[in-house]
């Protein structure tokens, strides 16, 4: 049974477009999450999403994969694009589709979420 | 009060730069803060969102943020 780390850190690698959030797609639970999800499905990307909020560790663990200390954090192809505010404004200048179409290639917008497995 | 602590902070990682906090929603612990400092000159946009959260980790971490909104500008 793989470790909380390895398990994000597979997430991270393995998806296209992970997105750890508080929260579901459907109901995020916070503001932050929220516009993160937002802009990634205007951006037309497979969006994989991740809940951080079953347990604290999930974070620990991702802020020390990731150096970066706060919800949410989008990553595409394994590299932090980053939080909110960022993935916002890439969003709002057009730069996040030109990104994730680039990093991706051929691809279809939609949601789907992985759960992690805590021992 | 949370938003001086938050603008010292700043004012220290970013000495010279324009500094604004604001408390979006009143609550004391929602923040939007702008940083205009020669610092980020040539830097990422992550890697200037990243020395804000660095500058603030230890409000970030014991919660008088909750949430943290960053818009960050070089003087280039």
């Amino acid at each position: 049974m793989s470790t909380l780390h390895e398990q994000i850190k597979e997430v991270i690698e393995t998806e296209p477009v992970a997105v750890f959030i508080k929260g579901t797609p459907e109901a995020p639970a916070c503001g932050n999450s929220m516009r993160a999800m937002q802009a990634l499905w205007q951006a037309g990307a497979p969006i994989v999403a991740i809940d951080v909020l079953p347990d604290p560790r999930i974070r620990q663990e991702l802020t020390a994969l990731s150096d970066w200390p706060t919800i949410p954090q989008v990553f595409v192809k394994g590299e932090l694009i980053g939080g909110a505010d960022i993935i916002e404004e890439l969003q709002a200048s057009g730069e996040l589709r030109t990104k994730i179409d680039e990093a991706l290639g051929e691809h279809t917008q939609s949601v789907r979420t992985v759960e992690l497995t805590l021992e | 009060m949370a938003a001086n602590t938050i603008s010292a902070l700043l004012d220290h990682a970013f000495p010279g730069g324009e500094i604004g906090v604001e408390d979006r929603t009143g609550g004391g612990d929602h923040f939007q803060v702008t940083v205009t400092s020669e610092t980020f000159n040539g830097l990422s946009l992550i890697e200037q969102h990243k020395l804000v959260n660095a500058a603030l980790a230890v409000p970030l971490a014991d919660g008088t943020i909750h949430e943290l909104r960053i818009r960050t500008k070089g003087t280039a």
